[in-house]
């Protein structure tokens, strides 16, 4: 009895209430992230074959990391995610930081601007996969349609069948469909500029170009930092544009990691291999965001907390 | 030698004007402050001179050259801000050497005059620091170390001490007029705090609603303010003005009635310049209505009256006592001070050469011309 009434009380005790509203949460996480977790890094060291399930125990120590660590197509998909996820963050950073700019010298129609900037960060990637699928398709898509109606091509371009096209056709979707991340924070962090340092920096002998170079851009790469730490997350796992536009075609040659993991885990079945490479991935995924977010920090010092 | 000079300049926002053609000779070397309330045009007419507000009218002329459209980095001047606009993201060193590192000096003459600008405001443990890690008060003084490493051939000032608290205000006041008789570069100054005018400036342009209402050294604006404008806004506890009309005292010759019939005598230099009828506001400074014995020298003319004191506010060297001509507040002055009881009523001096009589209609000095 009196051990019931001192549990009641500890229950709904005031510093326990935070912990008891919490818990299903944490158990929700639990279940639906941690235990996965958990569970696909002990099938990266089995043989796990999603069409044999006994394999599910048959342990094989290191042999799936030794593996894909010796598996050319593993390394070149790997670094092609790499070399994708540098030329698309940096085009994103120019576009949106040039995007920013335009929108921050407007006067009239700037919140307009900023809804409808948004637009396509509101479509499901797979929608902007087919969308761009279509304007690429060498035969019926409107981009060689139009070039040939102007008379600015003969033939048609094999935009999604050229290995580097394609790639270049990716990477186009996927610019079009976040910059808008980079010019929505980047722009918020020109509101929030000072004007005093611009003056300052005009009376101190800066042009417009110096004075853009050393303030504006220092102030903005705080916000910059955010959204590429949010954008390398985000591409580091680029997976449905991909499948949809090439499905990593033609021949492999715009394979990315998660397309290959998905490959390797349901088309061949090898589910063992392919946690393996997910792990790889989540690594490589964590190296990027370690490396934006000591940048953050770094910079948030002379923001004076201000971020 | 670099004057500024401004000839008819005017500021427009549109429609709307907010510096009207003002005329304003800054010699070499001078410290010229503009004073005035908020929105008078005094940081307007500043950031004209610096190149960071177009010029809608008029000739800006800094030496020899006409600057209207020159941008700020070509005009050779340096600002200070009110709030600091320091660069967050460079240390207190790279702040103070931007200027020459953009005007590409050679960087061993960057970290000399880097070093002696440090040197003179005391900025040597700082120089590692981001601004965020600064005070308030070292903030402004690299602001004003960025300002003096480029030894300009003007400097500006944008009420660079009104985000300090008042001690540091005063102390870094001083400094600033050290800083005046170092370097000896022309300064142009704005604040809208009238001890900051007076105390800093060789002389006091006084401003209102675009318009420059008086030109003069500290003493000249106080002792001969032009109008009403400038006698309530130059001295602290500010002037006294009362409402009067001109009589003919027959024989004791003109006379100026004011509230509680107390009846003064028109001092001798106005007696000219007044005439029977006249509507006058007389403009007396706390400091010339002294209780009968706590006065200065009480040589000259005075007036005597009874006032009944209702508040009395000690200052150690003096008390500040406040009474009632008619409905009107005045303010006196006892020197010397004893303690005052509740509603006591003393007889007062009233200093009359150094009264001050203004056309009640249009607020002019009735003494015409400010060096009366």
């Amino acid at each position: 009895m009196s051990v019931m009434t001192n549990i009641k009380r500890k229950l709904f005790s005031e510093q326990a209430t935070p912990y008891v509203l919490l818990l299903p949460a944490v158990i929700m996480i639990l279940i639906v992230v941690l235990f996965p977790l958990i569970f696909s890094l002990y099938t990266s060291f089995t043989g796990y074959k999603l069409t044999r399930p006994d394999t599910l125990f048959k342990l094989v120590g290191f042999r799936n990391y030794v593996r894909i660590f010796g598996d050319w197509d593993f390394w070149v998909a790997f670094f092609r995610t790499v070399g994708f996820l540098a030329v698309v963050i940096n085009l994103e950073f120019l576009l949106g930081l040039g995007i920013a700019l335009l929108i921050n010298k407007i006067t009239w129609g700037q919140r307009t601007m900023r809804t409808i900037m948004m637009f396509p960060m509101m479509f499901s990637p797979i929608l902007v996969g087919f969308q761009f699928k279509f304007i690429f398709n060498d035969n019926v898509g409107i981009l060689n349609n139009a070039l040939q109606g102007l008379g600015i091509t003969e033939a048609a371009i094999p935009w999604l069948v050229d290995g580097w096209l394609a790639m270049g056709a990716i990477a186009f979707a996927e610019i079009w469909m976040s910059t808008s991340i980079f010019a929505i924070l980047l722009l918020a962090g020109l509101f929030a500029m000072p004007k005093d340092p611009l003056e300052a920096a005009q009376v101190d002998g800066c042009n417009a170009w110096q004075t853009f170079r050393h303030i504006t851009l220092p102030f903005l790469m705080p916000f910059a930092y955010i959204a590429m730490t949010i954008r390398s997350l985000d591409v580091a796992r680029a997976y449905d544009v991909v499948d949809t536009m090439t499905g990593g075609g033609p021949a492999g040659r715009t394979e990315l990691l998660w397309t290959l993991i998905a490959r390797t885990g349901y088309d061949s079945a090898n589910m063992g291999m392919a946690n393996a490479m997910a792990y790889v991935s989540i690594i490589l995924s964590i190296a990027f965001t370690y490396y934006f977010f000591s940048k953050l920090v770094a910079a948030r010092r002379y923001m004076g907390g201000a971020l | 030698m670099t004057e500024v000079s401004l000839s008819q300049v005017v500021k427009r926002y549109g429609q709307l004007e907010v510096v009207h053609a003002i005329d304003l000779e800054i010699r070499h070397s001078e410290f010229v402050v503009l004073v005035g309330p908020s929105g008078c045009g005094k940081s307007t007419t500043l950031r004209m001179i610096a190149g960071l507000e177009e010029i809608s009218g008029g000739t800006i002329k800094i030496g020899d050259k006409v600057v209207n459209k020159l941008a700020p980095r070509d005009r050779n001047i340096s600002m200070v801000f009110q709030n600091y606009a320091l660069y967050p993201h460079m240390t207190v060193r790279d702040n103070l050497g931007f200027g020459l590192k953009i005007a590409k000096h050679p960087e061993s003459e960057i970290q000399n005059r880097v070093e002696e600008a440090a040197e003179i405001l005391g900025l040597g443990m700082l120089m590692d620091r981001l601004p965020a890690a600064l005070s308030g008060g070292q903030r402004q003084r690299v602001a004003m170390g960025r300002a003096i490493v480029r030894n300009p051939d003007v400097f500006l000032f944008d009420e660079p001490l009104s985000n300090l608290d008042a001690k540091l205000r005063v102390q870094m006041r001083t400094e600033i007029k050290k800083l005046h008789k170092r370097v000896n570069n022309t300064i142009v100054y704005v604040t809208h705090d009238q001890v900051e005018a007076m105390t800093l400036a060789d002389r006091i342009v006084i401003m209102r609603d675009g318009h420059i209402e008086q030109v003069g050294t500290p003493l000249e604006v106080f002792d001969h303010p032009v109008n009403t404008f400038v006698a309530s806004f130059i001295g602290s506890p500010p002037m006294n003005q009362l409402e009067g009309k001109v009589v003919d005292g027959g024989k004791s010759g003109l006379q100026i009635t004011l509230a509680d019939n107390i009846l003064i005598p028109v001092p001798k230099r106005s007696k000219n310049r007044v005439s029977v009828g006249q509507d006058i506001t007389v403009g007396i400074r706390p400091d010339d209505l002294t209780p009968v014995g706590h006065g200065m020298k009480e040589d000259g003319e005075t007036v005597s009256f009874d006032l009944t004191v209702s508040i009395s506010e000690p200052l150690g060297t003096e008390t500040i006592l406040f009474s009632s001509i008619g409905a009107k507040e005045v303010q006196g002055k006892m020197l010397n001070p004893r303690p005052i009881e509740l509603d006591e009523r003393l007889t007062f001096n009233l200093a009359m050469d150094r009264v001050h009589l203004f056309d009640a209609a249009s607020g002019q000095n009735v003494l015409g011309d400010a060096n009366g």
